[in-house]
């Protein structure tokens, strides 16, 4: 349903993607791992259609709302939590009582106390700024989810037990998932599908699993290993 | 506005004549005397457009027919309005501006020139008799009014006559070159020969030797169609003034005013010979009232400029390319003096609160327009970028999102547009706009520090009330969360 074949963008004379090709179906989880630079963003950005490829094709079905989360929420600061999660059913001209309903919904699929939607970003924690942007980006209940480091803010014991509760979500939802993150631990939480990126190119697609045992390239096996594996991590993966 | 017009349209209006004068005591004591021979006359009521800035602004509202009639002065005619500098007698001025629809009066009898002074001690001291001793003294500085300075017959001819070189030459505003001579800021101005003040501040004025100054006599310069439609008084104002007003009786009415603080009207009744009960008839202007009228210039010129800054600064900030003409633009308005503006208006919108509003508009829109556009162009791309996301479009994106977020730096901009059209809105009285500026003019004119602060320090406190009450404003403007400055925010 998502397909980029032979993108290649540019910025001014730099090559941010060059030639990549990537294809998500409904239901999976795809996870685009890289260092910083390596193009992943820029991936999500052309999916999002907020940037247009200067070669190749971008293809989404069907043309239905994504949700988008970015590191650091990107919460608006003059609105309270709940106002901002409801922002996309105001603009789709939702009705207030449709718009309460799904704010609850969420607000119990993500965990958080219904108070906390009176709340101005600025007072919750970083851990509750980031389930608030993942409600928004549920808001409409998007077939596609689009995640840009979402946990990469946050401090490492909210970010485990964030992750574990994202991934059940994820799981729930089944929904096409493409998570941004240069976190190979993450990478195993949860991609059942990595795509590996290096300056642009994409260096090798398959599960963790291929990526390690595999490797298409030197650069994959110094990637993983650069990032020091937890020991279950290790253990099947039989590093 | 709309009164205004209804005003001047209803049918029972008696007629008027509608009487200028330029801000200076000789001006508005001639105009004053006119007025009250129109009233005596009866054949119109008069209307006081007084204190309209100089020949620029009194002239344009004259020849644009927003008033009928003004004092004037021979030298002024030929050199400044009919741009003949040779021409010398009064029939032939008055065929030349019977082309442009205006006519003279006969002259008044005394003749207002310019002359230069200097302390009489420094006169003694550097043996200072005539103009031309003042080439022997290159170490002096001098002080002279903005219109005394740019003219050809006035301070370049000068120069070029005596040979003249001064250490310092500077403008300033007639009325405060007086002072500055008496505290021995500088050593020398220009000041007119009927000027009330030489005889109370002890100067010396130096003789015109070599006869360069041309005749100021003093005349009525009035729309043809005041003589024609209104023949009694035109006669009227003949047959009194003409002739009969010498350089002593001047003097002495402009001392009447400046120095023993009497009103114009009460200088003009004395000349006139009428009691100064019957002049009382028309009390000065309240406080109140003119406050009413600066509260209105600073309204809705302000209001004006914010419906327009606003639109143009969100332009600027979505057209990259358009936004850098549209601030050259507004800078360039910005740029322009305010009296300069203010008479520009006047061939376009005549002279009271109009041309005022409009001049007091485009001054307000530089920082509002420059405030917007950086506000909303300098925003988190990433919250920008989200809103498409969020299929926000239109004015909901602006609405909802750009608005309120650019809302902190929007106000500040608003409030220093408010803050500083307070202040230039005193110079609205320049072309008859009204407001605090009517008393500072007024005061300017008569040297009376007094006069000038009764409407300046209303002016300051006004500008401080203005201010408190945009704090205010921004607690409703300004969405809550973004008045606390969260440092932690995202």
């Amino acid at each position: 349903m998502i397909a980029l074949r032979h993108v290649t963008k540019r910025f001014g004379g730099r090559v941010a993607l060059d030639d990549v090709s990537l294809a998500v179906e409904p239901g999976a989880t795809h996870v685009l791992l890289g260092s910083s630079g390596a193009g992943k963003s820029t991936v999500l950005r052309l999916i999002l259609g907020l940037l247009r490829p200067d070669a190749g094709e971008v293809r989404v079905e069907p043309t239905a709302p994504m949700g988008y989360v970015v590191q650091e929420g990107a919460l608006y600061p003059h609105l309270s939590a709940g106002r901002n999660v409801v922002l996309p059913a105001r603009a789709a001209n939702w009705s207030a009582e449709r718009q309460a309903a799904r704010l609850d919904a969420l607000a119990a699929l993500v965990g958080l106390e219904p108070e906390l939607m009176a709340r101005y970003p600025h007072q919750l924690s970083g851990g509750q700024r980031q389930r608030v942007s993942l409600m928004r980006a549920l808001m409409l209940d998007p077939p596609v989810l689009l995640l840009d480091e979402p946990l990469g803010a946050l401090d490492p014991i909210t970010r485990a037990s964030l992750q574990a509760q994202l991934g059940r979500v994820f799981g729930e939802l089944h929904k096409a998932v493409i998570l941004v993150t240069h976190d190979v631990r993450e990478a195993f939480v949860f991609g059942s599908v990595i795509t590996l990126l290096s300056h642009g190119r994409v260096v090798q697609q398959g599960t963790l699993a291929d990526l390690a045992q595999r490797p298409a390239d030197p650069f994959v096996t110094e990637f993983l290993s650069a990032q020091a594996p937890p020991p279950e991590m290790a253990r099947e993966l039989r590093l | 506005m709309a009164l205004l017009v209804c005003a001047a349209a209803a049918p029972a209006e008696p007629p008027r004549i509608r009487v200028g004068s330029k801000s200076f005591t000789e001006s508005y004591i001639l105009a004053e005397m006119v007025a009250q021979i129109v009233d005596e006359t009866g054949e119109a009521r008069a209307e006081r457009r007084l204190g309209l800035g100089g020949t620029g602004i009194v002239y344009g509202a004259l020849a644009s027919g927003d008033i009928d009639i003004y004092p004037e002065y021979t030298g002024t005619i030929a050199q400044a309005i009919l741009k003949e500098p040779t021409l010398a007698s009064v029939q032939a001025m008055r065929t030349r501006l019977g082309a442009r629809g205006l006519t003279l009066g006969v002259a008044l009898g005394f003749d207002n020139t310019y002359a230069l002074a200097v302390r009489r001690d420094a006169a003694a001291r550097l043996g200072l008799r005539t103009i031309g001793d003042l080439a022997r003294h290159p170490g002096l500085r001098a002080a002279f009014d903005p219109g005394f300075l740019d003219r050809g017959d006035g301070w370049p001819g000068l120069q070029r006559q005596y040979g003249l070189r001064f250490a310092e030459v500077r403008a300033m505003e007639h009325a405060l070159t007086y002072p500055a001579l008496v505290s021995g800021r500088v050593d020398v101005i220009d000041v007119f020969s009927t000027d009330g003040q030489l005889a109370r501040l002890d100067l010396a004025l130096l003789t015109d030797d070599r006869r360069f100054f041309p005749d100021y006599s003093a005349v009525l310069l009035a729309r043809r169609s005041l003589a024609e439609r209104f023949p009694r008084t035109w006669a009227a104002l003949q047959g009194r003034l003409g002739g009969r007003i010498d350089n002593a009786t001047m003097a002495r009415l402009n001392a009447l005013a400046d120095l023993e603080r009497r009103s114009f009207a009460e200088a003009a009744a004395t000349f006139l010979g009428r009691s100064s009960a019957e002049t009382a008839r028309r009390p000065a202007r309240e406080l109140a009232t003119l406050t009413l009228e600066h509260v209105w210039l600073v309204a809705v010129s302000l209001t004006a400029a914010v419906l327009l800054g606003l639109p143009l600064g969100i332009l600027a900030a979505r057209r990259r390319r358009l936004a850098q003409a549209e601030l050259m633009g507004v800078g360039v308005i910005q740029t322009i003096p305010a009296l300069a503006l203010l008479s520009f208006m006047i061939p376009l919108f005549g002279i009271g609160q109009l041309p005022a509003l409009v001049a007091l508009s485009l001054y307000a829109l530089l920082p509002i327009v420059r405030t917007t556009h950086a506000a909303i162009s300098s925003l988190d791309p990433r919250l920008v970028e989200m809103t498409t996301v969020l299929g926000l479009r239109g004015w909901r994106r602006l609405a909802w999102v750009e608005l309120p977020l650019a809302s902190v730096t929007i106000m500040a901009g608003i409030k220093t547009a408010a803050v500083l059209t307070v202040g230039t809105a005193t110079l609205a009285a320049f072309i008859g706009g009204g407001g605090y500026g009517t008393l500072i003019v007024t005061g300017l004119a008569l040297n009376d520090v007094g006069t000038i602060l009764t409407g300046a320090i209303p002016a300051a406190v006004m500008a401080l009330v203005i201010h408190a009450a945009f704090e205010a404003l921004d607690r409703v403007v300004v969405p809550r969360a973004l008045r606390a400055a969260p440092s932690a925010s995202n």
